[in-house]
């Protein structure tokens, strides 16, 4: 008997990892969390965790598991506000969030193509990925993402992998928006609020209209290789 | 006669060529502090270094060009001659034109340089040399070699237009007065945990993609060694003041500039080259003691600094 007890005790916990951990997030993406208001993120996130680009719902794959999970946290308490995700983080419970998290960070992760590394144009998207604007205090975007924008750590999501429409939409919203009509000028104010140590804000207020949308269509154009990830690469700023 | 002094000659040579030898070492033009570069007017302009649309499509384009890239992937480009894993544009930064972060057209014009110090004269080229050897920790790439003729003439293109032999507005890191009641270390963390730690880590480790850094390392084997100018506290001050965190440059106050400064460069790293016969007092009386504010060979809470890491 006391064998028995033994070899059972051993059965489950040799299957917890597998029940507990990587099949539930999993399942979350596909059926939703146990609460129905946390929807399945694969509806807009794409079976492949890749988004929909023409939706600008943004690509999760291979995302760091912290920058997932704080991204969360931030939409059920508003430092992040979206009108869909707001809800459904709040549904999520902080378990489903750390599975989710973790399952995503486990998918495939971006890797571009070795772009060209010619000279852009003045001024040009490319040419604010991979030289900023320092007359307005605004550091090349691949200085803190990465070169090509893959994402550096856990605090600097990847660029590279997310749609146009999902870049221009974030940096639109680490801004205040000026809406002018003929009888009135108003203010929206911005809808993200959870970038640390403000590093985000004050560059999506120097950036005008036009680089916001030359950069997000550069990085947007950059591609998935099919070639897995690989770290031991030289990766040229 | 005739053949006695032959000899002789020959006997001065080698003694004169055993006196280069050994002289070769300082030869380097080092990291030491340089003068304060004037203060711009309110109405005054940085100087404008050219635009890339500028240069010319031919030879010299590309030698820029070659010089360029070298500046921004030194370490993957050179990796012969870079000991850590820093390059130029990490303290350089936009790629060397940015005003008080020691921009090129700041420095090129300033070269020949007479060092009052030692009475020697310094060309251009052994002051990058001194880079590869300090801030780099490695080895520095011979005068007359491509690397520095590359380095070089990306140099001499940013200083187009730039007047010779006047320091300009923008020069090296314009630091800031030290605090009225000295830097405080224990401060200077605090600013560090809060502000620093997201790019360049808790042990100031920096951060990777691939192979190669994108945050680079702030102490640690992979950091600058203790002959950089950069081990200055003053120094770092005047960087970190105008330019860190990065795109936010010029929020933090002088105190915190200088707290911080002081609080990485407590920190150890690879030892100053320039070590005298093992001797770390020795070495701090002869290239530590008048070279700005720094804690080479001084005592932090009962520890000995300057030690070195391999």
């Amino acid at each position: 008997m006391q064998i028995l007890r033994i070899v059972y005790f051993i059965v489950i916990w040799a299957l917890l990892p597998i029940s507990g951990f990587a099949a539930d997030g999993e399942a979350i993406m596909v059926h939703g969390g146990s609460n129905p208001v946390a929807m399945p993120c694969i509806a807009c996130h794409g079976a492949d965790g890749k988004g929909i680009p023409s939706s600008g719902f943004p690509r999760l794959s291979g995302l760091p598991a912290p920058y997932i999970e704080k991204q969360l946290y931030d939409f059920r308490s508003g430092a992040r506000e979206n009108p869909v995700m707001g809800p459904i983080a709040k549904a999520l419970s902080d378990e489903e969030i750390k599975e989710l998290a973790l399952a995503y960070s486990k998918r495939p992760k971006v890797n571009v193509n070795n772009s060209n590394k010619s000279n852009p144009v003045q001024g040009s998207g490319a040419w604010i990925a991979t030289r900023g604007e320092w007359s307005k205090n605004i550091p090349e975007c691949t200085l803190c993402h990465g070169p090509d924008g893959v994402g550096v750590g856990d605090a600097f999501p990847p660029l590279a992998g997310q749609s146009p429409l999902y870049l221009e939409n974030q940096l639109n919203a680490w801004k205040e928006q000026k809406i002018i009509t003929p009888k009135k000028a108003s203010h929206i104010p911005a809808t993200r609020h959870n970038d640390p140590n403000y590093l985000m804000q004050h560059i999506a207020a120097s950036l005008t209209e036009v680089q916001i949308k030359a950069v997000s269509e550069y990085f947007g154009s950059l591609g998935d290789s099919t070639e897995p990830f690989d770290e031991s690469q030289h990766r040229l700023r | 006669m005739k053949k006695y002094s032959k000899h002789c000659i020959a006997l001065i040579s080698v003694f004169l060529c055993a006196n280069i030898y050994a002289a070769d070492k300082s030869k380097l033009d080092d990291q030491t502090q340089i003068p304060a570069a004037p203060n711009k007017g309110s109405s005054e302009k940085y100087f404008q270094p050219p635009k890339d649309s500028d240069l010319q499509n031919n030879a010299f384009g590309d030698l820029v060009h070659k010089g360029e890239a070298l500046f921004v992937n030194t370490k993957a480009l050179a990796p012969q001659n870079v000991g850590n894993e820093m390059n130029c544009v990490n303290c350089h930064l936009d790629r060397g034109r940015k005003a008080n972060s020691s921009p090129m057209w700041g420095a090129y014009p300033m070269y020949p340089a007479y060092r009052k110090k030692n009475n020697k004269v310094n060309t251009y080229a052994e002051r990058l040399q001194g880079c590869f050897s300090y801030s780099m920790n490695g080895t520095p790439p011979p005068a007359d070699g491509e690397i520095i003729l590359a380095l070089t003439a990306y140099s001499y293109w940013l200083s187009t237009g730039a007047p010779t032999g006047k320091a300009l507005p923008g020069r090296g890191f314009d630091e800031p007065q030290p605090p009225k009641g000295g830097f405080d270390i224990a401060r200077g963390k605090v600013v560090y945990e809060n502000q620093c730690v997201i790019c360049h880590g808790e042990n100031g480790e920096g951060k990777k993609v691939g192979v190669n850094y994108v945050f680079p390392p702030l102490w640690g084997k992979d950091s600058y060694n203790w002959g950089a100018g950069m081990h200055r506290i003053n120094t770092a001050a005047g960087f970190i003041q105008h330019n860190m965190p990065l795109g936010r440059g010029e929020t933090l106050s002088d105190v915190e500039a200088w707290d911080v400064a002081a609080y990485v460069n407590m920190h150890e790293r690879p030892q100053d080259p320039r070590l005298i016969d093992g001797d770390i007092e020795k070495t701090r009386k002869r290239f530590h003691a008048d070279d700005g504010v720094n804690l080479y060979g001084a005592t932090v809470n009962g520890v000995l600094i300057g030690q070195g890491i391999k």
